[in-house]
């Protein structure tokens, strides 16, 4: 017969192993999956797979040169819906909007974080797809801008708020008007944090491929044209992972090497950003 | 000035912009979903025939898939979600704590479509091939386990989507315990508890609405997920008790059928699905965000 002490103290043990192992066995999944995607996509890699385009089905070889290039359009798209409407949107919060009106541009912000990408991409659909009667480069761009909105609304808003107020109140007495006050000063002290913030964004957004399915459609042929269908990542990844052809899987993983390492890239110098901007601070 | 007055309206106007669009989000799916409705009524979320060929619809087997993919999901991602939360704030030494935060931070930057190509060439074949005979093998006698191991099916979904929610309710639940005052701890270990003792009672009892909105929040991401579980749920519009059957969700079958949908009638019913899919989300994460704002301050805004 145990001790009513002795039984806590194994409870206690028990437990606190437990939370321990739940650790453990969370990093799992990363590292395997880090693990396959080396091991499948490293070999896989080559030259060709940057430079070439897609082959026809039985025939080897071919790349993703078109994919990477439509990533890289529609990314570029994504920033030119995206960032107006999240930076000055971030700024009229932190800067202008009463109680009321910024409450409401936050609300709406949190309810379009949670509202799932397939969604937006029905959304961009309607708007573009639909009237315009042609998948586009245009349509997947603006669903991706969307989907980035919230990320750099609050990252803007937070920056603008941490610039000290003796900052303002220096650019003012020497007789700037506000809106230069904000732009030149404000806006610049704080832009380390809002790149971070775009950097994040992006990262999030170069991997969505839901919205894509259905507004930019993906494309076996190189197409820089934005009325058009355009290829991307994501969606040439899906398309060959599905698909029943080895050759194609092995491109596929080849594929999610690339991605995968973007958006690592892209998480980790945002990371050493925000690192450099709070050592900057402390001295 | 009248610098400053084109600038605040500049402002002004992208701001409002967000809120039309998200508005506008809501308005255009309903409208579009409206055909659907006026055909099948209130009752399409309840039915569950989904026949393209005789323009026939109903919502239920993927409002079905939905609730039992998350659920599944939520059962394994919460207690270890909770474990890694406890761990990092209560137990780790301080210099583990931020490689490990890192580490499963990871986890959320990692896109859909890797974990689905992950879950279709990995998980699959390795559940197809040692869990699901298991499974079947010592609990086939429960619905849940009847049937033949596909490796795809709901199984999988639940599995790949606990992955994908482990670091966002960690890392909530985390900021949470974190905020709960010390005084709290000190309090309970004054009177004698042990670490876990203290925990249990004092932190997450004090913490408890915090992690409940983390636990939606969770939920809310697990629901409107769409890449990796298409490509590991099997996409069958069938409702089955076993976890082994191929299923849907609402977002699997947008993802599936949007491209190919002709005729109005099909087209509508898929905009309704996402209709619902909006509304569900919206309200989960509303639910969430209250929650956690009661205790952690803003640790729900990221």
């Amino acid at each position: 017969m145990m001790s009513r002490d002795s039984r806590r103290h194994w409870v206690n043990r028990i437990m606190l192993g437990l939370s321990l192992a739940a650790a453990l066995v969370s990093m799992l999944p990363l590292f395997l999956i880090f693990f396959h995607i080396l091991s499948h996509g490293l070999g896989s890699l080559n030259w060709d797979f940057f430079t070439h385009m897609p082959q026809p089905v039985g025939e080897t070889g071919g790349g993703f040169a078109n994919a990477i290039m439509g990533s890289l359009i529609l990314l570029v798209l994504a920033c030119a819906f995206g960032l107006p409407i999240g930076i000055f949107g971030g700024i009229y919060l932190s800067e202008y909007g009463g109680r009321k009106a910024a409450e409401a541009v936050r609300f709406a912000s949190d309810l379009l974080n949670g509202t799932p990408s397939i969604v937006v991409g029905m959304f961009a659909y309607t708007i573009l797809v639909r009237p315009m009667h042609h998948f586009s480069a245009l349509a997947g761009g603006a669903a991706l801008g969307i989907i980035m909105i919230p990320t750099i609304l609050s990252t803007t808003e937070t920056m603008m708020r941490m610039v000290p107020r003796a900052l303002r109140e220096g650019a003012l007495a020497l007789g700037l008007p506000y809106w230069k006050t904000l732009v030149y000063v404000v806006l610049k002290a704080a832009r380390g944090g809002i790149v971070t913030g775009i950097l994040l964004a992006v990262a999030r957004i170069a991997g969505e491929t839901a919205p894509l399915l259905f507004t930019a459609l993906g494309n076996q042929f190189w197409s820089t044209d934005l009325k058009q269908p355009i290829a991307a990542l994501p969606l040439q990844i899906f398309t060959y992972a599905i698909s029943p052809y080895d050759d194609w899987h092995q491109q596929a993983w080849a594929g999610a090497t690339v991605l995968i390492a973007l958006v690592l890239l892209l998480n980790i110098v945002s990371r050493l950003f925000i690192r450099n901007r709070l050592a900057g601070k402390r001295s | 000035m009248k610098g400053d007055r084109i600038f605040e309206g500049g402002t002004r106007f992208f701001a409002i912009l967000l809120i039309l669009i998200v508005g506008l989000i809501g308005l255009l799916l309903f409208k579009e979903s409206l055909p659907a409705i006026r055909k099948f009524g209130w009752q399409f979320p309840f039915r569950s025939v989904w026949d393209p060929v005789a323009e026939d619809f109903g919502a239920l087997p993927f409002i079905y898939g939905t609730v039992v993919s998350s659920m599944l999901a939520l059962l394994i991602a919460v207690p270890l979600s909770l474990g890694v939360a406890i761990f990092l704030s209560e137990l780790a030494p301080p210099y583990l704590r931020t490689p490990v935060a890192f580490l499963i931070e990871l986890l959320a930057a990692i896109p859909s479509i890797i974990y689905g190509l992950w879950g279709l060439f990995f998980l699959v074949p390795w559940l197809r091939t040692s869990v699901e005979p298991f499974l079947i093998k010592w609990f086939g006698l429960l619905p849940f386990f009847q049937g033949p191991p596909y490796g795809i099916g709901m199984l999988a979904a639940g599995v790949i989507l606990s992955i994908m929610i482990i670091p966002i309710i960690s890392s909530i639940s985390r900021e949470v315990l974190l905020a709960v005052p010390n005084d709290q701890r000190e309090g309970a270990l004054a009177l004698g508890a042990t670490r876990w003792e203290t925990t249990r009672m004092a932190v997450l009892r004090f913490g408890k609405p915090g992690l409940l909105g983390a636990i939606f929040l969770g939920l809310g991401r697990a629901m409107g997920e769409t890449m990796a579980v298409t490509m590991v749920i099997g996409n069958r519009p069938e409702i089955s008790f076993s976890l082994l059957a191929p299923g849907h969700t609402m977002a699997s079958v947008i993802a599936n059928e949007f491209t190919e949908a002709s005729g109005e009638v099909y087209l509508s019913s898929l905009m309704g699905v996402g209709l619902a899919l909006f509304a569900v989300t919206l309200v989960v994460n509303a639910g969430a965000r209250a929650l956690v704002w009661k205790v952690g301050g803003k640790a729900g805004r990221t």
